[in-house]
């Protein structure tokens, strides 16, 4: 089990010392691509400035408390970019052009070389941006978030970042049944808007659909609730853990059924 | 002309193998407009009992909401879908030797595959963007009166001008430079925003809104939508259309120039 664990490890530290050569080729792109992120969060952030310009508050969320959401919200997307997006959008084009073959023959787990193939290294230095308006929310807010605080914070995070990769494995999945998968790839891309949006805006069919079946109005609205002091029920860290572990679960299901149904191309 | 209408004929027969992915698109375009829609309702909701009064900016909720509902129709009618990148990728590996050859201008033929993308678009999304907005019927004025939506639709109709232009001179770069995708998507973030595609132009401090105007961005949205809705009339709509149509020939002006001197550092990459 160690070995086997360790044997992982060697490989992914492979996988990321090629990323990082492929990064320091193109490093002017490396650092636009820097400068875009930023520039949409701003305007993330604007947005939110241009809304309480005219209220005082959506729901019960006031206005730093939503600038926490969607800096978690950034923290959570970007980390997720960092690790799995590239990875998730280029599975249609393995399949499509049988480069899959290659790494079905590997002597390791097809998953996770699938899932953690290249590193975006810019999630990271955007994800720490994400971090500072955190930061600077609480001071605005007076809060000063406790040790327990942040580490049931960063954990939920984290069961955030694996809800998105679960979902969108999945989607990319359906590569193996149609061609045309990158299109929903890219739709559910769409749906990380849902997430920064604070979740008492939103009620009856909507609400359940994106909180029982994806559950995008969860993960960064639960994290951002702790560290705002704002959770009214404990239950929703619950159901957020739960819905990561089940969505894991599904997509491993998927993965695996689709997985029967690849029949290479061109080889 | 002829040769143009079979490069529209080719090019709708080219998108509708994408209408799966178009239909895809539009549906997953409605989510995040039902989620703003939300936002606002709740953001009027929480002012009314709260006494702040029930209009933001000059807009009332059904206002709001067919301000949001507007942007969606313009953006199906007017939207570069992947134009840019095409062309970029076309002067990059060296496709345009063709068009240098043949007697067909490269930024006409490019026109014409953009209008029938356009209308494949509208052929695919017609349908659910209509049952959206019978859904939310009750909340979606009517334009004031039949001048106003006559003029709407001469703007719309720079709009969808300038939206192509700006997106062929954006990538006239590739000429010059590898990667362009990040200057397409930092154009598209400032447009994004001062185009009014996120809130109205009108419900941001008068003095922002100001310098927005001295940009193309908000005729590339929000202009014919506020006529639409009975926002800009009189003198100020039809000085606001010249100013359309004058940005329209300068982008115009701009996509020649930025061709002809790429072209004299086109070198034919693999083509």
């Amino acid at each position: 089990m160690t070995m086997n664990l360790k044997r992982y490890l060697t490989i992914y530290s492979a996988l990321w010392s090629n990323s990082v050569t492929r990064e320091t080729m193109f490093k002017g792109n490396f650092l636009l691509w820097i400068f875009v992120e930023c520039l949409w969060f701003g305007l993330q952030l604007s947005f939110i400035g241009v809304l309480y310009l005219h209220t005082d508050n959506i729901g019960t969320w006031t206005k730093w408390q939503v600038v926490m959401l969607v800096g978690a919200s950034h923290v959570i997307q970007q980390i997720f970019q960092a690790f799995f997006l590239v990875n998730c959008t280029n599975l249609s084009e393995l399949v499509r052009t049988g480069k899959l073959d290659f790494l079905l023959l590997l002597p390791i787990n097809t998953r996770f070389v699938v899932s953690l193939r290249q590193v975006d290294l810019g999630g990271f230095v955007n994800a720490a941006f994400g971090g500072a308006v955190i930061a600077y929310a609480a001071h605005q807010l007076h809060f000063i978030p406790t040790i327990p605080h942040i580490v049931v914070f960063l954990a939920l995070c984290l069961a955030g970042i694996v809800i998105h990769y679960s979902l969108m494995f999945l989607l990319a999945t359906i590569s193996f049944w149609t061609v045309r998968a990158q299109g929903i790839v890219w739709g559910y891309y769409n749906l990380f808007n849902i997430a920064r949006m604070p979740d008492e805006a939103f009620q009856g069919l909507f609400k359940a659909v994106f909180t029982f079946a994806i559950p995008m109005l969860l993960v960064s609205n639960v994290p951002a609730r702790v560290l705002t002091d704002k959770l009214e029920d404990r239950n929703t860290i619950l159901l957020l853990l739960a819905m990561s572990v089940a969505c894991f679960a599904l997509s491993e299901f998927g993965w695996r059924a689709s997985l029967r149904r690849y029949t290479s191309a061109s080889s | 002309m002829k040769k143009y209408r079979h490069v529209l004929n080719i090019g709708i027969q080219n998108s509708l193998t994408y209408r799966f992915n178009f239909l895809v698109r539009s549906l997953f375009g409605l989510i995040p407009l039902m989620a703003m829609l939300s936002v606002w309702r709740a953001i009027y909701k929480g002012n009314g009992e709260q006494g702040r009064g029930d209009v933001v900016g000059t807009y009332t909720f059904a206002e709001m909401v067919s301000y949001y509902l507007l942007t969606t129709i313009v953006d199906a009618l007017t939207a570069v879908n992947e134009d840019d990148w095409q062309i970029a990728a076309d002067i990059k590996d060296g496709n345009i030797s063709q068009f240098l050859l043949k007697p067909i201008d490269y930024l006409w033929y490019r026109f014409c595959l953009f209008l029938s993308g356009r209308v494949t678009y509208l052929a695919v999304a017609a349908a659910p963007i209509t049952i959206f907005i019978l859904c939310l019927h009750k909340y979606f004025v009517l334009p004031p009166d039949g001048l106003a939506l006559g003029f709407f639709l001469v703007s719309v109709v720079f709009t969808a001008l300038l939206q192509f232009f700006m997106s062929y001179t954006m990538a006239m770069l590739a000429f010059w430079v590898l990667e362009v995708s990040t200057f397409i998507f930092i154009l598209f973030a400032f447009e994004y925003l001062a185009s009014g595609h996120l809130f109205p132009l009108d419900i941001l401090p008068q003095w922002l809104e100001r310098v927005l105007y001295c940009t193309p961005f908000p005729y590339q949205l929000y202009f014919p939508i506020s006529i639409y809705m009975g926002k800009t009339t009189g003198g100020e709509l039809a000085r606001g259309l010249i100013i359309q149509f004058a940005w329209v020939c300068a982008m115009y002006a701009l996509a020649r120039f930025a061709w002809n001197r790429g072209i004299k550092k086109y070198a034919a990459v693999g083509g």
